[in-house]
């Protein structure tokens, strides 16, 4: 039993396995602590306390435990409670998993030291999102609206170009005042190429940025505290700056299943698929981060990445994802095949503050009553495609190959964009255009007026008469 | 009484010794924080200590104090309009305290103790009161009455009574014996508020919902749960029937949901007004927030503080609704604290208790004849959500959540898919309270009501075999008759099952109104089906002028409907 003079330092490791690394008589350990821990060889790496009592602590170490013995190992405390440096300073700066600098760059002097768990934002002083913002993407924009202060995750799959699609958002993005705005970019655990394009398209321009990498190759353990440092200093921007902070993190699959592997090696009780009980509340600390504050110019708005295993949304991670965000862009292979960029099938997207941020004064007054109606007959139109695979293309009726046409166009003309930015206005044109298709009786989600308005057709002598 | 002392800490679960005389479920503060808890194990001299706030930072040896009663509610005048988190503190009054960010340990009073409130007793000195009597009444707000009664198992000889404005710590009452009463109540939360009897739920309780009140009633003091995955409009469903229902209490619990949905709740609420009473909604409204970032026991406590303030408000007389975002997350939080217990887990690691729990839950709600020495009745509703995971309605709490409530409002990813909402599938979903509640309808609106429902679910019932026929054939090579329900079939979904949340005109339907609208549809399958039979047609079907008129049903006043589609109907006023 070693406790050293000088500080809390113990030598007494018990039990080194998987993440984890039990000390006894860590009970001068507060709970949730930093600490630590130097080899034999004299490396220093850190981990943090996740249960103590009079016999033992339990640390979780963020580095690995690979090179650690029971004997040669001491174990110190390093702080109370894990806080993060944050500075104005950090803008254009890349920080490691650990919120340490790796451009080569020296320290950041802290402006402040912030617990990274966090405080929960009391509901009462929540303002309500309803700020449209513009993507550029029809398929947000028109049907899953983002709006300031949102959480938004886009569901992926394997080979699919989540990466590219959250660029071409970063980059189309209209904000109206770019010395306010921020991006903190939090990798977690993704491959040297996925942060090679983001690496190429975020750095260009003089947007700010700082970015929070913990790569694949690195320690898995790391990646639990990553987004907790990325969104403590979301927030110093955001509510203490009166910056609007866009957090990305990619991808909260590597998040939850570095949650998994700390889970199994303290030998809890599993939930679905192996992923502990406590995932929803565990993900909701971080996600409930997103927001704004009354009397606060700031925001936190997050775009989540997460892969889908094998494409099924109702896996864990989705589907308790879904459950806390403000809706999901969804990601589908059958439109990446054909080519549609971005590949979004907008019948499984959402976004449940849309309804905030459009209409009259924000968007255009027809925006709700036209995605209604072109979401229902791309609905239908797919139901069609359905049908004709099991009676064939000439079993169906005329109107249904009306509706199978216009599901075609849909993808082609209104989804697929490649690389380009579209005003919302224009998207909204197009879909009214490609609505043009269907006689008047048939479109029942718009109101009379809006349609006598909107709904009308240039005849061949150039002139415009509504039908 | 020594305090004990912390023996280890584990994320929720702090363990500590030398709590002599600790009892279960009874309440402690725990280290310099004064960190609130609940122990809920002992063992010989350890007890297991729940936590309703994060731990991290507390350090093994720090004190821990008995506070000597159970978790409890403080209930009195100034509920109404309030919202709580899950351990019954006033949000703004934490605000004040810790600012935009909820800190640890900050202890505030759950109910305003300083303002005066006007008290006006309906008794007099010499008057025998028993419990539940009321002694005289609050104003709250511009209407509520607040009903202030002898506590539960109180009574006694009124030997002085009050009247003027009192804050909630003064006496307005003395009963022989040297019993002084005030305003208030406390009330342990995991015990139910007694009543004389339960009885039969045999009134509706109406929702302003078409695809609810009509095809499948809910019954004042029944219960209901809604399952759904995520994006299906559980959220928005109940938001509405928090807006439109016939309750004169509402108590919403948002129960480990989203903080924006509370921050939406809290700002319509207090904007929008009663559609009967044209009072702020809010002035009928007790709001728990208890979001998912918010602690985890703290979580499972707000659902029965919840239920305890409607049995509160029931006791007076009055119907009272519980409406709970979201139960799993509840038992979510069960679930993680057994977990850290390790207790030996039941179905998907929930406890094996998982069950009794939950039943125990819904059966707080009910009709009921209140303690009080005159007459009087009073309901609990329970509507609680359920999220299952993977929208799997095997998965325990919702296969256990069906045992026990009286009404299924399934909602259905498919339907969200197609923007129908509200997403309730007609074919899954069910009412047990329908044939108690016939007689109700039948004196209203006479038998005809009910024949009209059954019609209603038979349409829609046939249209689900007949989908599964045009799934395979398609629908050219379906008979006339069966083309025309699938038409009708058709308009009763677009028509009338769908209602838009967010259309100020159509959120909320009157029973009455809903009656007419089937009328019509009816008769246009009546005209519809002659022509079928005589003409041996369907094309002139879609081009009856009865069907146009349906299809803009929404637009029309109910006398116009009446008047167009020549209905005869008792009209009774609703």
């Amino acid at each position: 039993m070693g406790i050293s003079l000088s500080s809390f330092e113990y030598d007494s490791v018990e039990y080194v396995s998987g993440p984890l690394l039990f000390v006894e008589g860590g009970d001068r350990f507060p709970a949730g602590s930093l600490v630590e821990i130097t080899d034999k060889k004299g490396g220093v790496r850190l981990g943090q306390t996740l249960e103590v009592s009079r016999d033992k602590a339990v640390i979780q170490v963020l580095e690995g435990t690979s090179g650690l013995g029971t004997t040669g190992t001491t174990v110190r405390l390093e702080s109370d409670i894990i806080k993060a440096n944050v500075s104005r300073d950090m803008i254009g700066r890349v920080f490691d998993g650990l919120s340490r600098p790796i451009d080569g760059k020296p320290d950041v002097i802290a402006e402040a030291r912030l617990p990274v768990a966090g405080f929960p934002i009391n509901p009462i002083s929540r303002s309500r999102p309803d700020e449209f913002i513009q993507t550029g993407i029809s398929a947000i924009d028109c049907f899953n609206t983002l709006v300031r202060g949102q959480k938004l995750p886009v569901f992926s799959e394997a080979g699919l170009p989540s990466a590219e699609l959250v660029i071409s958002i970063l980059n189309n993005s209209t904000v109206a005042d770019d010395s306010k705005f921020l991006v903190i970019f939090a990798a977690l655990g993704i491959t040297r190429r996925e942060q090679s394009i983001y690496q190429k398209n975020l750095v260009t321009g003089d947007r700010n940025l700082i970015a929070f990498l913990n790569l694949a190759n690195d320690p898995v353990i790391e990646r639990l505290l990553t987004p907790r440092f990325a969104l403590t200093v979301a927030e110093y921007f955001a509510f203490e700056l009166d910056y609007q902070v866009l957090v990305i993190m990619n991808d909260m699959t590597n998040y939850c299943t570095a949650l998994r592997e700390v889970s199994a090696a303290r030998e809890e009780v599993p939930g679905r698929r192996g992923y502990p009980g406590y995932m929803y509340t565990d993900l909701s600390s971080l996600y409930e981060r997103a927001g704004m504050l009354k009397g606060s110019e700031g925001s936190i708005t997050q775009l989540l990445v997460l892969t889908v295993p094998d494409g099924d949304i109702t896996h864990p991670i989705p589907d308790l994802t879904g459950y806390i965000t403000e809706g999901q862009i969804v990601l589908a292979n059958h439109l990446h095949k054909k080519g549609v960029f971005p590949p979004i099938d907008v019948l499984p997207s959402l976004s449940r503050l849309m309804n905030n941020g459009i209409g009259l004064g924000k968007t255009r007054e027809d925006h709700r009553e036209l995605a209604n109606q072109l979401y229902a007959c791309y609905a239908k139109g797919i139901d069609v495609r359905k049908l004709i695979t099991i009676v064939g293309e000439d079993a169906i009726s005329e109107t249904d190959s009306l509706y199978l046409e216009f599901a075609n166009r849909f993808e082609k003309e209104l989804i697929n964009q490649g690389g380009d930015a579209r005003e919302i206005n224009q998207t909204l044109d197009i879909g009214w255009d490609l609505l043009k298709d269907f006689p008047k009786e048939q479109l029942t989600r718009i109101d009379k007026d809006t349609l006598l308005r909107y709904y009308s057709v240039i005849l061949e002598d150039g002139s415009i008469s509504s039908i | 009484m020594n305090p004990g002392s912390i023996y280890k800490i584990s994320g929720a679960l702090v363990l500590a010794h030398g709590l002599k005389e600790a009892v279960l479920n009874e309440m402690v503060e725990i280290g310099e924080l004064k960190i609130p808890g609940e122990i809920i194990r002992i063992d010989r001299d350890t007890c297991y200590i729940q936590s309703y706030e994060e731990t991290a930072g507390l350090l093994v040896g720090e004190s821990v104090v008995l506070k000597g009663e159970p978790l409890s509610v403080v209930l009195g005048p100034g509920l109404l309009g309030t919202i709580f988190d899950g351990i019954q503190r006033p949000l703004n009054k934490l605000k004040e305290l810790s600012g935009d960010f909820i800190k640890r340990g900050c202890i505030v009073e759950p109910l305003d103790m300083e303002k005066k409130w006007n008290f006006n007793p309906v008794k007099q000195p010499g008057d025998v009161v028993k419990e539940g009597d009321i002694i005289g009444i609050v104003k709250e707000g511009a209407y509520f009455e607040h009903r202030i009664m002898v506590p539960i198992g109180i009574s006694g000889t009124i030997e002085e009574i009050q009247k003027g404005d009192f804050s909630l710590k003064e006496t307005v009452a003395r009963l022989t014996g040297g019993i002084d009463l005030t305003m208030t109540w406390t009330a342990a939360v995991k015990t139910p508020i007694p009543c004389v009897e339960k009885l039969d739920p045999d009134n509706p309780f109406l929702t302003g919902q078409r695809v609810l009140d009509f095809l499948f009633p809910l019954a004042t003091g029944g219960s209901a749960m809604i399952p759904g995955g995520f994006g299906t409009g559980k959220t928005v469903l109940e938001q509405s029937i928090a807006k439109y229902s016939l309750a004169d209490v509402i108590i919403y619990v948002g129960c480990g949901e989203r903080g924006n949905e509370m921050t939406d709740l809290l700002e319509e609420f207090s904007e929008l007004k009663d559609p009967r009473t044209g009072n702020p909604l809010m002035d009928r409204t007790v709001l728990i927030a208890n979001t998912s970032n918010m602690p985890v026991a703290a979580r499972e406590a707000s659902i029965y503080t919840g239920v305890t303030i409607a049995e509160y408000f029931r006791q007076m007389g009055y119907d009272t609704a519980l409406i709970a975002d979201s139960t799993t997350r509840w038992a979510e939080a069960l679930r993680e604290i057994s977990g850290r217990l390790e207790e030996l887990p039941g179905e998907e690691g929930f406890p094996t208790y998982l069950s009794s729990r939950i039943t125990s839950f819904y059966e707080r709600s009910g009709y009921i004849r209140c303690f009080s020495s005159e007459e009087r009745f009073g309901s609990l509703t329970i509507i609680g959500a359920v999220s299952p995971a993977g929208g799997d309605f095997s998965e325990p709490v919702t296969s256990e959540t069906l045992k026990v409530t009286g009404t299924f409002w399934g909602l259905e990813k498919e339907l969200a898919y197609r923007r129908h909402y509200p997403a309730i599938n007609w074919n899954t979903s069910y009412s047990l309270y329908s044939q108690l509640l016939d007689g109700w309808y039948k004196k209203k609106y006479g038998i005809e009501f009910i024949n009209l429902r059954k019609w209603a679910i038979n349409i829609l019932f046939s249209d689900g075999q007949l989908q599964q026929i045009v799934q395979l054939v398609g629908p050219d090579s379906l008979q006339d008759d069966d083309r025309l329900i699938l038409e009708t079939a058709n308009l009763i979904k677009e028509s009338f099952l769908q209602q838009s949340a967010f259309d100020e005109s159509d959120a909320y339907c009157t029973l009455i109104r809903q009656y007419i609208m089937m009328s019509a549809i009816k008769k246009f399958f009546e005209t519809a089906n002659k022509i079928v039979k005589e003409k041996k047609s369907f094309s002139e079907v879609s081009d009856l002028k009865e069907r146009k008129l349906i299809l803009e049903l929404k637009e029309h006043s109910d006398d116009e409907i009446l008047e167009k589609f020549d209905l005869n109907l008792d009209k009774d006023e609703d």
